[in-house]
């Protein structure tokens, strides 16, 4: 089993906000995130795939596959964009770096078929960052 | 809690600066100076420390969060970075028997976090001492 891990970045804005909470719950809770004008942040995806090396081309995955699916499920979809308003899994879902790199996970893993997804990691700055595995 | 059905990983990276000599009193003065070798000048050196806290858990569905940074910070701000920066670490009492190596340092973290701070589980603690060297700690199951 060999690792292999792509990395991509992409900037976007977002704020969070509960609107089961009251206006003072919501700045208690997310502080100078609860600005519903939003911010934004330079974000560094890292995705890693396991499988076997294939012995004819010596892959786990073709790269360029894989760069293709990412800017097509994730990049297209978040790159200067206002997540709370234009991706629909932050409709009603708060724009953290949990959920994001949950999404991202949800929007990856049925795409991969040559290799396995191992790992989604997300840097929001790069002092913080999130990996998913697929637990439950 | 209502969770959004998967686990995530968050992990913080925090920095301090403290002073350090890699002695034991166990060895000879010629078996430290053998052993730690620059590290073992009596006078100390000192690092900058990167601190990363993995902390793991599901996701609420309420914050979206794993735990709340404003109180992992602050946990750790109080507890660990004020307790550390700018420090002679061979005075603090986890250091009184204990050589104050990255890798005993990286566990006595372990130990304030794991007694602390309940927001969230534990993962892993892993420090830079330097850029070429870094070391984790996942608790004693991991030992």
């Amino acid at each position: 089993m060999v690792y292999l891990t792509r990395k991509a970045e992409f900037s976007a804005s977002h704020y969070y906000q509960n609107p089961a909470f009251t206006p003072e719950e919501n700045q208690r809770v997310f502080g100078k995130c609860n600005n519903p004008n939003g911010h934004g942040h330079n974000y560094t995806l890292e995705v890693t795939v396991k499988g076997a090396v294939d012995p004819t081309t010596g892959f786990v995955v073709d790269l360029k596959q894989l760069k293709e699916i990412m800017s097509r499920e994730v990049l297209d979809a978040l790159d200067h964009r206002f997540l709370n308003k234009e991706v629909p899994e932050f409709f009603k879902q708060i724009p953290t770096t949990e959920n994001l790199a949950i999404a991202i996970w949800q929007r990856l893993a049925p795409k991969l078929n040559a290799a396995q997804l191992h790992r989604v990691r997300v840097y929001e700055t790069p002092d913080l960052f999130v990996d998913v595995y697929g637990e439950v | 809690m209502t969770t959004t059905g998967m686990k995530a990983h968050l992990t913080r990276r925090y920095m301090f600066s403290a002073s350090h000599r890699l002695h034991s009193d166990e060895l000879s003065e010629e078996g430290n100076r053998a052993t730690y070798g620059k590290c073992n000048n009596p006078y100390g050196h000192g690092h900058n420390y990167m601190v990363e806290v993995t902390v793991s858990g599901p996701v609420d569905a309420a914050t979206g969060m794993v735990c709340n940074l404003v109180d992992l910070d602050g946990f750790v701000h109080k507890a660990i970075v004020d307790r550390y920066d700018h420090q002679n670490l061979n005075l603090l009492p986890e250091f009184a028997k204990e050589v104050p190596t990255t890798e005993n340092l990286c566990i006595a973290i372990y130990e304030i976090m794991k007694r602390g701070f309940h927001k969230a589980h534990l993962e892993k603690i892993r420090i830079e001492e330097t850029m070429m060297n870094s070391f984790e700690y996942l608790g004693e199951s991991s030992r």
